[in-house]
């Protein structure tokens, strides 16, 4: 597997698997953005469903979410992750079939998942919606991941593990554990099961799931994004490596205990409830941690900001990471979280991670990875990644700041009463005064969603034979 | 919670908090390289500086930690620990609406003691039972109150239980169920054909005479107990008028055919736990005010 490239001086790395998922992040992220595009549409204008049931809401949102976190999200961590624990390890994957297995049965994943859910085929435990065949699948395909990302870091020719295999590593394993367990279901047919917990337990174990899904996926996995291609593309030293070691224990560490504050005020004891906030204050340090060490890892490099839109989408998307790991604490305290709970704020607050963090984080790497993996010395154009750059950060804005103020007005209205002890709105009023707010996440969503277009052309520009540019250093 | 779990979360939490304070405290001291100097390690060309934690982050990391323990004292979080405040979500959801009680009971007694049809002439009890209708029966009934499919029309003045006022009252106390019983096994396709002419036709609609003269047999067999015999409905036992042209489940020929064939079973949920006799007052004047 490791034959040396004589011209190198490190084994030939296996880049097909690389170049195929990152072409399918870029075609999952179009297909997602979509799906959210329509679904942000159709609250405005609900006769969009067209009276068919797949076309509806709620068959649609399960596959929006899906679609952007799992098979757009999912495919950059295993583009990236295949790439940085190879280059970081000095050595080849030490399988090609078995990462084959990973793609082809990710993509698989993915399809079933867009067949099923439209169809109405569903778990109905939030972001685990897919039905007990498609959880096998994807619990197998983890498996297989995890033998091949650790098998490598096993045979690595560096010394220590670096930062960024940290985080991938947690990512692998921690999602695996809360995928299996939270899946677990009595199957019925091939397309229905029951879940094996009942009540408040079942919401417990679903949050736990729900919450480091998010923890784990999509923080852990992406800073191991971050701790590769920041201080790469800026070309600085990593800020702290102690700073880098106290972070990562005490993410894994306390992320683990935040679910319970998704079920504030709600049949959950109330012991379980303050665990969950309590943590949930603590993880601010540690979230703050990744950002404090991507940032200060620019300090004397500052000025490439001004030339390099790549290295804008990693700083930018690090940006709205401290952003939003600074709210979700906010969020999860009791007071808080009974004025922001079921309002469009909790929407606004995940796209600020979905949009600022993970999607433009994971931007910012494709822009990097596509010009090495095709042996071009740089993107097709320089300016459409800038143009991509600001369309992303308008649509991020818009729709966080339009969600802000539809969560905080929707919180307001439903708790404000009459001197006679009325409830002074009735809920009907606060959807007509979300209109507006609607307006504007549809115009943030469908300029984010432009900047997608904007990406692919780009991209099939850079990667077609006949695209003239210089060959790349591989020795870079 | 056995004390075993108690015991379990307590140990597992306190491990935790104490598990990163050390290891947040322990990376703080020691020779931290900072400046130029890098750890030595170089991974794909990158490299590492070595940079003491900044202060801010450390105690900021520590005051939330302090903030943490200082909240676990306080409230329940350690297993079955109490907390010193002695707070409950359930304690503080009933001194919330024991406060309300205190503030509001005056008002809503004064027109708990007075009849329905009077208050209903009351701008005041009008608008306030039209709010509290909007929270609790506008997901059924419509925020006009002019209901849909299913759900009847509180806004006109045709009842299937009765529209007196008391009747309103404890329409919405107790509940109503108004069950029509499927009549296919009995009637077959024929007789469900006959009677739904015979039951357009009491609604002058243009039937097939020969069909509704043979429904009209039909119908004075099953369903003038309920109905009546002039098909005017019965009150008491909610069955609805079937001449006046208003449909709860619609009035096209296939619907009510439909309705014959299938049965209906409208359920009308009791809200005297929920809401309380006082506001369900208020909301019975309301719904009286609308045809009245």
């Amino acid at each position: 597997m490791s034959e040396l490239n004589p011209a190198l001086d490190h084994p030939t790395y296996n880049y097909k698997i690389v170049r195929q998922f990152t072409i399918m992040t870029v075609v999952w992220g179009i297909v997602g953005m979509l799906v959210g595009v329509v679904i942000a549409a159709e609250l405005i204008w609900p006769w969009l469903n067209f009276n068919q049931s797949w076309l509806t809401f709620g068959r649609l949102r399960p596959l929006h979410t899906n679609a952007v976190v799992f098979a757009f999200g999912g495919c950059a961590l295993f583009a990236t992750s295949y790439y940085v624990v190879q280059r970081t390890c000095q050595v080849r994957l030490i399988s090609d079939k078995l990462a084959a297995i990973t793609f082809w049965g990710w993509q698989l994943v993915i399809v079933a998942a867009a067949i099923t859910l439209p169809l109405g085929i569903t778990s109905s435990k939030e972001y685990a919606e897919l039905e007990w065949p498609i959880d096998i699948l994807i619990a197998f395909v983890f498996v297989i991941y995890g033998i091949v990302f650790f098998g490598t870091i096993v045979k690595r020719k560096t010394s220590h593990i670096y930062v960024a295999n940290w985080f991938y590593g947690a990512f692998i394993v921690a999602v695996a554990v809360l995928h299996i367990v939270n899946s677990l279901a009595i199957p019925v047919s091939l397309t229905k099961s029951y879940s094996i917990y009942a009540g408040t337990v079942d919401a417990m174990v679903q949050w736990w799931y729900g919450h480091n899904a998010v923890g784990f996926f999509l923080t852990a996995g992406f800073l191991g994004m971050m701790y590769y291609f920041v201080p790469k593309q800026a070309d600085r030293p990593v800020y702290s490596y102690r700073l880098s070691i106290v972070h990562f224990w005490a993410l894994v560490a306390v992320y683990i205990w935040a679910g319970p504050h998704h079920l504030h005020y709600t049949a959950l004891p109330d012991w379980a409830q303050s665990l969950g906030m309590v943590m949930s204050i603590i993880l601010l340090a540690p979230s703050w941690g990744g950002m404090i060490n991507g940032m200060m890892t620019l300090s004397g490099a500052w000025d490439k900001l001004r030339t390099d839109p790549i290295l804008r989408f990693l700083v930018v998307s690090l940006s709205f990471y401290g952003m939003s790991t600074f709210e979700g604490p906010m969020m999860s305290i009791r007071t808080v979280n009974s004025l922001s709970h079921y309002t469009d704020w909790t929407i606004g607050h995940v796209h600020s991670g979905a949009l600022g963090w993970v999607a433009m984080i994971s931007m910012g790497a494709v822009y990097h990875l596509i010009p090495i993996l095709y042996g071009k010395s740089q993107m097709y154009s320089i300016g459409l990644i800038n143009i991509h750059f600001w369309m992303s950060t308008i649509g991020t804005v818009l729709y966080i700041t339009s969600m802000w103020v539809n969560g905080i007005l929707q919180g307001l209205m439903w708790r404000a009463y009459n001197q006679d002890g009325t409830l002074t709105y009735s809920f009907i009023e606060s959807v007509i005064a979300s209109y507006p707010g609607y307006m504007v996440r549809l115009a943030g969503g469908v300029i984010f969603f432009g900047g997608m277009l904007v990406m692919a052309y780009n991209v099939y520009m850079t990667v077609r034979k006949n695209f003239q540019a210089e060959p790349a250093s591989t020795a870079a | 919670m056995t004390s075993f779990w108690s015991g379990w979360i307590i140990i597992l939490t306190t491990l935790t908090i104490i598990g990163i304070s050390w290891i947040l405290v322990a990376n703080r001291k020691g020779q931290a390289k900072s400046g130029d100097q890098t750890t030595g390690h170089v991974y794909d060309g990158i490299e590492e500086f070595d940079n003491p934690l900044p202060a801010w982050w450390f105690y900021m990391f520590i005051a939330t930690i302090v903030w943490g323990v200082a909240y676990l004292l306080a409230y329940p979080g350690m297993g079955n620990y109490p907390g010193l405040l002695g707070w409950t979500q359930i304690g503080q959801h009933d001194a919330e609406v024991a406060r309300a009680e205190l503030k509001y009971q005056e008002m809503r007694d004064k027109y708990l003691a007075l009849p329905i049809a009077e208050i209903a002439t009351d701008p005041v009890v009008r608008k306030m039972g039209q709010r509290l209708f909007r929270n609790n029966c506008a997901q059924c009934h419509g925020s006009d109150a002019k209901g849909t499919q299913g759900f009847p029309n509180l806004a006109d003045n045709d009842w299937i239980f009765s529209g007196a006022p008391n009747a309103i009252k404890s329409t919405i106390s107790d509940g109503r169920q108004a069950t029509m019983p499927a009549w296919s096994a009995i009637l077959g396709d024929q007789g469900v054909a006959e009677t739904t002419a015979y039951i357009l036709s009491l609604n002058g609609r243009t039937t097939d005479e020969s069909l509704s003269d043979a429904g009209k047999k039909r119908f004075q067999t099953y369903c003038i107990a309920c109905h009546g015999v002039d098909g005017t409905g019965n009150p008491m036992l909610g069955a609805p008028n079937l001449t006046n042209g208003i449909w709860l489940y619609g009035g096209t020929q296939s619907q009510v055919a439909q309705s014959i064939s299938d049965g209906r079973n409208g359920v009308m949920p009791a809200h005297k736990e929920m809401l309380g006799e006082d506001k369900i007052h208020i909301i019975a004047a309301y719904v009286y005010s609308l045809s009245h």
